[in-house]
C-alpha cells in the first residue's frame, strides 16, 4: 500500500510539470518556447530579450533552424507553446518543420514571433504572407527615412530610423507610455486594408520609402510613407497571437541599451524605447495580457432560478455572463462598460448593454420579443488587442398555449351579449309557440 | 350458393320465400362487404409484403413524428407543440398548422390496442392505419350507393372502390397520409347527406355533420364537400326540387359543420373568411329565402302571392345588388381575391405555373396526362358515362348529386394530379351503378327469355351467374321500385311498403317483358362484363403489387434476375444521426425535410410544409449561387451540415439536378440577383460541356459532381445521359463529409470561416491535377431504369402567400 502511494505520488511530480506548464484554457499564458536562430551568435548578441522573457518564467529552447532534429511535435502533441523565429536567412527548416508546420502550429492556437532582416528568405517571407503580412518583395529593400533617421556617429545611407508612431492601444502595449522612439533597422511590409485581423503596431513616418538603399532610385518605390509596417501583430481568429517584425536587430542588446537621437531633433533619450516596447508587446504575444474568457452564461426569468428550456413570447428574462482577463498568473475580473448582449433571430431583436458588478458578473434583464422563433443570446465581443469572445447559446422561444389567452376580453362583451341573448330569445319563443294556442 | 337452394326449398309458398329471400340476400351482402373489406385491405399491404413494415415518402414521416409526439406526451402537449427542429429559426406551430385527423386518429386506436394489453408499436399501427381505412371507405361507398341506386349497386361500387388503383397508390400499407383517412371521410360524409336527403331525418344530418368535421380535421380538401354540396342543393332549388329534407340536409350541415370546423385549429376563423366558404353561406341564404317562398305560397292565395312576388323581388332585387357590391368591394381588395393560391390555381389552371412556382413546381400539382387516366381509373374510365345515363334513368335527388359529383371532380382532376384521388370514388359509384344496372337488365333478359316455367329461371339464373351477381340482381331488384317513386316517406314505412308492393312486381315484370333484350346477346354481353371485370382486377392487383408499394424510401431495380435494393437514403440519414451533434443544423431541398427530421431527428431550415416562401427561396438562392456566396447563405442560417441527391451514377432521375431549375426559379422569385437565363443555353438545360458558366459554378453542380469523375473516368451522367461539362474542380468552402454506396446522397459540411487571412502577395503554384485512376465497381454499371419509379409523389400541404416585395438578399 506503502508503495502504491510512493508511485502515485512521485508519477504526479513528474507530470505536475507537464500538465501545469502547458497551455490550457486555464492558463492561457504560454510556457515552453521554441527559438529559431541562424547561428547561436544571435542567442548572445540578443540575450537581453531572451532573458527578460526568462525571467517571466518562459522556458526557452533555443535549436538552430537547420538543426535535423528539430520538431514541433511528437505523437501529435506540440512540444512548444510558441514559437520565435529569429531565423531570417533560412532557406530551408531542419526536421519535420515546414510552412505548412508552421501554420498548423498557429492554426492550433499557438502564438509565433518572426523577426525578418534585409534578404529574408523566400520562406520567411511565405509564412509572412500566410499571415497576412506582404514584405517588400524587393530581397534588398530596406525602410530608409531621410527626415527620420537616427542620429549616429557616421552619417550613414539613414536605414537606422527611429519612430515612434505607436498603435494606441493600452491592451497591447501596455498602460505605461512608452517614451523614447524606437530603432528600427530593416524591412518594410504593408497590410491589406481589409483584413481585419492583422493590426500595424509601429509604422513607418510619413516621410519614408522602401528601396534598396545602395542602389539608384530609377522607379518610385511601391511602399512609401506611413502606409509602411515596421511592426505588425496578427490576432488569428481562434486567438493565436503573432508578431511580425521587419528587423531581427531591433531586438538585439545593441539597439536595447543605445541611446537615440532623432535627426533634427535636439532631445536626446539615454536609452531607445526597443526594449520596453518589445517586452509590453511580447507579453500581449504570450497571452499575458489582454486574453478574456466568458464562462457561467446563465439565465433565467425574472424571480427564478433555473434555466428553463424554453421561453414564451413577452417573458421577462435575466441573462448574465461572468468575464475575466488573465493578468498572466491569475484570473481578474474584466471591468468594461461596452458588453452587449443580442436576442438574435437571423437580426438582433433585443441588443442591450451589460451592467456589471466589478466582479466579473455581467448580466441584463429584458422582455422575450412578441416573436416565436429559435432565438440566440449572443455576446459578440472584438475590442482592440483582446481577444475575441463570441458567445452564442440556442433558446427556442413559443408562443402562448392556447390556455394561456385571456379568458373573458371587455372589447368582446357585446358578443357574450349576443349569444346569450339569442339563446334566451330562442328558449322565449320555442316556450310560446309550443304552449300558446 | 345457399340463395338459390333456399328459394327452390321456398318455393311453395311465395310470400315466405320472398321474405326469405330478403333475409338471405341481406345475409349475403353483409358476408360480401365483409369479404370487401378484406379484400380492399389486404390488397394494400403488398408494400409489406414486398418491402418491409415501413413509413413511406414524405409527408407520412412527418404524420409518424407527430403520431410519436402525442402517443408521448398526450394531446394538450401536441395541441401546443412548438417544433423548434423545422424550419430553422423560424421554428413551426405543429399544434395549429396540422390538420389533426390522421394523427389522432392513429393515435386513439393505438391508445385503444395498447389499453387492451396489445402492445403494438405507434410505426405498425401508422403502417396499417390507411389499409384499414380504405375497407372502410369502401363500406361508406356502399353506403353512399345504395341510397342513390340500391344495394346491387352499392356493393358492385363498394367492391370497384376497395381496389381502384388512383387510391391504392395513396393508402398502401406505410403510406400514412391525410388522404388514406379523408377519402372514407370524404366519402361518408357524402353518403349521410344523401341518407338525410332520402329521409329528411335530424339524426343523420347531425351525423352528417360530425362526418363533415371529421373530413375537416383530416384534409384540407373538405373544402371540396362545402363547396359540392351547396352545389347540390343550388341545383335541386332552381330544378323545382326544394323539399323540407332538402333543408334539413342543408341548413344543419353548414350551421353545425362551420361551428365545429371553426373549432379546428388550423381553420379557425377560415370557416368564415376565406372565399372557399362563401357559397354555403351564400346557399344557405338562398335556402332561406326559398323556405320562406314556399311557406307564404302556402299561406298565401295564389293572387296574394304573385303581388307579394313582384313586391318582394323588386326590393330584394335592390337589397341583393347592394350587397353583392359590397361583397365584391371587399373580395377585391385583398390582393389574391380572398382566394388561396391552391384554390385559384383550381379554378385557373394556369394561375399557378405563372405566380407560384412553389405550387407548380410540385410533381402533383401538375395537370394529370391521358394514359395517367388509365393507369389510376382504367375501366371505369369507360364505365362513367354509361353510370351518367343510368343516373339519369330516372333522376333524382340523390342520383343528380352523383352527376354532379363525377362532373365536378372530373374536372378537379383534370387540373392537378392530386386531386384525381377525389375523382376515384365518383368514379367507382358511378361505374358501379352502370354495372349493376346493365347486370340487372341482362340477367332479368334472360330470365325471360328462357323457355320455361318462371320459376326454373330462378334457379337457372343463379347457376349461371355468380353469386355476386346474384345478389345485386335481388338487391337491386327489391329496392328498384320505390327507388322510381318521387316523393319518399321514411325508411321505416318504404320497408312496410316494399313487401306491400311485392306481388305487384309480376304484373309488372309482364310489362318489362317487352323491354328484354335477345337471349344471346344478353348471355355474350354478361360475358364481356366479367371479362371487363377480370382485366379490372388484374389492373388493380398489377398496380398494386408493381407500381405503388414501392415506399421510396428503399428503391429496388431488378436487372439480369437479380434484385438490387438502393436503400442509400437511410444510409446517409443514419450517418448524419449516428455523426453529427444533435442540435446540428441540416440543409437540404424542402423535398427532403420532413424525412431529415423523422428519421436523422436533426434540425432542417426548410421542409415539405412549404409555408414560408421566402425561406424556401433563401436555401434555392444558396443552391444556384457560387460557393462563397452560398457558403455565407448557409452559414447566416448556422447551418452545418448540406446534402443533395444526385442520381448520376445510377440513373435515379428524381435527383436534385433534375429539380433544379425550379430552385433557380423559386429563389429568383425573391432575389432577382439569380435568373433562369443565365442557367439555361439557348433554353434548354444541360449540365455538359455547353452549359453555362453559371451553371457550372452553381453549389448545386459543384456539390453533385464533385468528384464523380472519379468513378468511371469520363464523369458519364446516366440521368442526362451525356459527360457532365466540369470535371475536374476543388471544393473550398465545403467538405465532402459522407457520400452513401451508390451516390444517392451527398452529405457536405461547411468549412468553418479561414483562421488567418492570407496576404495579398500571389504565387505561380503549379496547378496540380492528380490522376484518378478508374475503378471498376459493378454497381457503378448498373443500368436503371426508373421510369415506374417516377410515379413517386411529393405533397406539400400548405402554400405561401407570396411577397410583393422584390428584395434583395438580406444576408448580405
Amino acid at each position: 500500500m506503502e508503495k502504491f502511494w510512493v508511485i502515485f505520488a512521485t508519477s504526479i511530480f513528474i507530470l505536475l510539470p507537464f500538465t501545469c506548464n502547458s497551455f490550457s484554457l486555464e492558463t492561457p499564458t504560454d510556457r515552453r518556447v521554441l527559438v529559431l536562430l541562424d547561428d547561436f551568435a544571435i542567442k548572445s548578441s540578443h540575450s537581453s530579450y531572451f532573458n527578460s522573457l526568462r525571467s517571466r518564467g518562459f522556458d526557452l529552447d533555443f535549436k538552430l533552424a537547420d538543426d535535423p532534429k528539430v520538431a514541433l511535435q511528437r505523437y501529435g502533441q506540440y512540444l512548444y507553446d510558441a514559437l520565435i523565429l529569429f531565423c531570417p536567412s533560412v532557406e530551408r527548416f531542419g526536421g519535420s518543420i515546414d510552412v505548412a508546420a508552421i501554420i498548423n502550429f498557429v492554426d492550433s492556437g499557438h502564438d509565433l514571433i518572426i523577426a525578418a532582416d534585409v534578404n529574408a528568405s523566400d520562406l520567411i517571407r511565405e509564412v509572412a504572407t500566410e499571415c497576412g503580412v506582404d514584405f517588400d518583395e524587393d530581397p534588398s529593400a530596406m525602410v530608409i527615412d531621410h527626415t527620420g533617421y537616427a542620429v549616429s556617429e557616421t552619417e550613414g545611407d539613414h536605414t537606422l530610423i527611429v519612430s515612434a508612431d505607436f498603435i494606441k492601444s493600452d491592451v497591447i502595449l501596455g498602460s505605461k507610455k512608452i517614451t523614447a522612439p524606437v530603432l528600427f533597422q530593416g524591412i518594410g511590409h504593408s497590410l491589406n486594408p481589409v483584413n481585419s485581423l492583422v493590426l500595424k503596431v509601429l509604422s513607418a513616418s510619413p516621410s519614408a520609402y522602401s528601396a534598396n538603399p545602395k542602389s539608384k532610385l530609377s522607379t518610385p518605390p511601391l511602399l512609401t510613407g506611413s502606409a509602411i509596417a515596421l511592426v505588425s501583430v496578427i490576432q488569428a481568429r481562434n486567438n493565436a497571437r503573432i508578431l511580425i517584425s521587419g528587423s531581427l536587430s531591433m531586438f538585439s542588446n545593441r539597439f536595447f541599451r543605445s541611446g537615440v537621437q532623432k535627426s533634427g531633433s535636439s532631445t536626446k533619450h539615454e536609452k531607445s524605447g526597443n526594449e520596453q516596447f518589445l517586452t509590453e508587446i511580447s507579453k500581449w504575444v504570450f497571452h499575458e495580457r489582454g486574453h478574456l474568457k466568458a464562462v457561467n452564461v446563465k439565465h433565467h426569468k425574472v424571480g427564478e432560478t433555473d434555466e428553463p428550456a424554453l421561453y414564451r413570447i413577452n417573458d421577462e428574462l435575466v441573462y448574465s455572463v461572468e468575464i475575466y482577463e488573465w493578468s498572466g498568473e491569475s484570473w481578474e475580473p474584466y471591468v468594461a462598460d461596452d458588453v452587449q448582449v443580442q436576442f438574435y433571430m437571423m437580426s438582433p431583436y433585443v441588443l442591450k448593454t451589460l451592467s456589471n458588478d466589478h466582479k466579473g458578473l455581467y448580466s441584463a434583464s429584458f422582455k422575450v420579443p412578441d416573436v416565436y422563433g429559435v432565438f440566440q443570446f449572443k455576446v459578440e465581443y472584438q475590442k482592440l488587442g483582446y481577444t475575441s469572445l463570441s458567445l452564442a447559446k440556442q433558446i427556442p422561444v413559443r408562443p402562448y398555449r392556447h390556455n394561456e389567452y385571456e379568458r373573458f376580453m371587455p372589447t368582446a362583451y357585446p358578443y357574450y351579449g349576443a349569444a346569450f341573448s339569442t339563446m334566451a330569445g330562442f328558449f322565449i319563443f320555442s316556450f310560446v309557440h309550443l304552449y300558446n294556442k | 350458393m345457399a340463395p338459390p337452394e333456399a328459394s327452390s326449398a321456398a318455393f311453395p309458398n311465395r310470400y315466405a320465400s320472398n321474405a326469405l329471400r330478403h333475409a338471405f340476400g341481406d345475409v349475403l351482402s353483409y358476408f360480401i362487404l365483409l369479404l370487401i373489406g378484406v379484400l380492399a385491405f389486404s390488397i394494400r399491404i403488398f408494400s409489406v409484403i414486398k418491402y418491409e413494415s415501413v413509413i413511406h415518402e414524405f409527408d407520412p414521416y412527418f404524420n409518424y413524428r407527430v403520431t410519436k409526439f402525442l402517443t408521448k406526451q398526450g394531446i394538450y402537449e401536441f395541441w401546443n407543440w412548438f417544433d423548434d427542429r423545422t424550419w430553422y429559426p423560424l421554428g413551426r406551430v405543429i399544434g395549429g398548422t396540422v390538420y389533426p385527423g390522421l394523427t389522432l386518429t392513429a393515435g386513439t386506436i393505438w391508445w385503444l390496442l395498447n389499453s387492451l394489453n396489445i402492445p403494438l408499436s405507434v410505426e405498425t399501427v401508422c403502417v396499417f392505419t390507411a389499409p384499414i381505412f380504405s375497407a372502410l371507405a369502401s363500406w361508406a361507398t356502399y353506403l353512399l350507393t345504395k341510397e342513390v341506386k340500391g344495394a346491387g349497386a352499392g356493393l358492385t361500387s363498394a367492391f370497384l372502390l376497395a381496389m381502384v388503383p388512383s387510391y391504392i397508390s395513396r393508402s398502401v400499407a406505410g403510406s400514412y397520409d391525410n388522404e388514406a383517412v379523408a377519402i372514407f371521410a370524404l366519402i361518408f360524409t357524402f353518403g349521410l347527406y344523401i341518407k338525410t336527403l332520402n329521409t329528411g331525418s335530424l339524426f343523420y344530418a347531425t351525423l352528417n355533420a360530425l362526418a363533415y368535421f371529421y373530413m375537416v380535421c383530416s384534409w384540407g380538401g373538405y373544402t371540396f364537400i362545402i363547396n359540392l354540396i351547396p352545389m347540390h342543393v343550388l341545383l335541386c332549388v332552381v330544378t323545382g326540387r326544394y323539399s323540407s329534407r332538402l333543408y334539413i340536409a342543408y341548413a344543419p350541415l353548414v350551421v353545425l359543420g362551420t361551428l365545429l370546423a371553426a373549432s379546428v385549429p388550423v381553420v379557425g376563423f377560415n370557416a368564415v373568411m376565406t372565399s372557399e366558404h362563401f357559397a354555403s353561406f351564400l346557399v344557405f341564404i338562398i335556402i332561406h329565402v326559398v323556405a320562406f317562398v314556399y311557406y307564404i305560397k302556402g299561406i298565401l292565395s295564389p293572387k296574394m302571392f304573385k303581388v307579394a312576388v313582384t313586391l318582394v323581388v323588386s326590393v330584394g332585387l335592390a337589397v341583393c345588388c347592394a350587397m353583392i357590391a359590397v361583397l365584391i368591394a371587399l373580395v377585391a381588395s385583398s390582393p389574391t381575391k380572398g382566394w388561396s393560391g391552391r384554390s385559384l390555381s383550381l379554378l385557373d389552371p394556369t394561375y399557378a405555373s405563372k405566380y407560384i412556382p412553389i405550387i407548380a413546381s410540385v410533381s402533383e400539382h401538375q395537370p394529370p396526362t391521358w394514359p395517367s387516366y388509365f393507369m389510376d381509373i382504367n375501366v371505369l374510365a369507360f364505365l362513367v358515362p354509361a353510370g351518367i345515363i343510368a343516373c339519369f334513368l330516372p333522376l333524382s335527388d340523390a342520383s343528380s348529386f352523383a352527376v354532379l359529383y363525377i362532373a365536378t371532380s372530373a374536372y378537379f382532376s383534370g387540373v392537378m394530379v392530386r386531386l384525381m384521388l377525389v375523382l376515384a370514388p365518383a368514379a367507382c359509384i358511378t361505374s358501379g351503378i352502370a354495372l349493376s344496372e346493365a347486370f340487372d337488365v341482362f340477367t332479368r333478359s334472360i330470365k325471360f327469355q328462357l323457355p320455361g316455367v318462371l320459376s326454373n329461371a330462378e334457379v337457372d339464373v343463379g347457376e349461371t351467374s355468380s353469386a355476386v351477381v346474384e345478389a345485386q340482381n335481388v338487391a337491386g331488384k327489391t329496392d328498384k321500385p320505390e327507388e322510381t317513386s318521387k316523393d319518399r316517406p321514411s325508411r321505416k314505412k318504404k320497408k312496410e311498403r316494399v313487401h306491400e308492393e311485392k306481388p305487384s312486381t309480376k304484373a309488372k315484370a309482364e310489362k318489362k317483358r317487352l323491354l328484354a333484350l335477345p337471349l344471346a346477346a344478353s348471355v355474350i354481353s354478361l360475358l364481356l362484363l366479367v371479362f371487363l371485370g377480370a382485366f379490372y382486377v388484374r389492373h388493380c392487383v398489377w398496380a398494386a403489387a408493381e407500381v405503388y408499394s414501392a415506399p421510396s424510401v428503399v428503391l429496388s431495380y431488378r436487372s439480369h434476375g437479380r434484385l438490387h435494393i438502393f436503400d442509400d437514403f437511410r444510409e446517409a440519414y443514419a450517418w448524419l444521426r449516428h455523426n453529427t451533434d444533435v442540435n446540428d443544423k441540416v440543409a437540404s431541398w424542402w423535398d427532403y425535410g420532413y424525412q431529415t427530421t423523422a428519421m436523422a431527428n436533426r434540425t432542417v431550415i426548410v421542409d415539405n410544409n412549404t409555408w414560408n416562401n421566402t425561406h424556401i427561396a433563401t436555401v434555392g438562392t444558396a443552391m444556384s449561387s457560387p460557393e462563397r456566396a452560398a457558403w455565407e447563405i448557409f452559414h447566416s442560417l448556422d447551418v452545418k451540415y448540406v446534402f443533395v441527391i444526385f442520381g448520376g451514377l445510377i440513373g435515379y432521375p428524381s435527383d436534385d439536378i433534375n429539380k433544379f431549375l425550379w430552385m433557380v426559379r423559386i429563389g429568383g422569385g425573391l432575389f432577382p440577383h439569380i435568373k433562369e437565363a443565365d442557367y439555361l443555353r439557348d433554353g434548354s438545360y444541360r449540365i455538359d460541356s455547353k452549359a453555362t458558366p453559371t451553371m457550372l459554378n452553381c453549389l448545386m453542380y459543384k456539390l453533385s459532381y464533385y468528384r464523380f469523375v472519379e468513378t468511371d473516368g469520363k464523369a458519364f451522367d446516366k440521368v442526362r445521359q451525356t459527360e457532365i461539362g466540369k470535371k475536374y474542380f476543388k471544393l473550398t468552402h465545403f467538405e465532402e463529409v459522407f457520400t452513401t454506396h451508390h451516390w444517392m446522397v451527398r452529405i457536405y459540411k461547411l468549412k468553418p470561416p479561414k483562421n488567418r487571412i492570407r496576404g495579398k502577395t500571389k504565387k505561380s503554384k503549379p496547378v496540380q491535377f492528380s490522376l484518378f485512376c478508374s475503378k471498376n465497381n459493378s454497381d457503378v454499371h448498373l443500368q436503371v431504369d426508373f421510369n415506374l419509379l417516377m410515379l413517386w409523389q411529393k405533397t406539400s400541404s400548405r402554400n405561401s402567400s407570396r411577397s410583393g416585395a422584390q428584395k434583395k438578399n438580406p444576408w448580405h
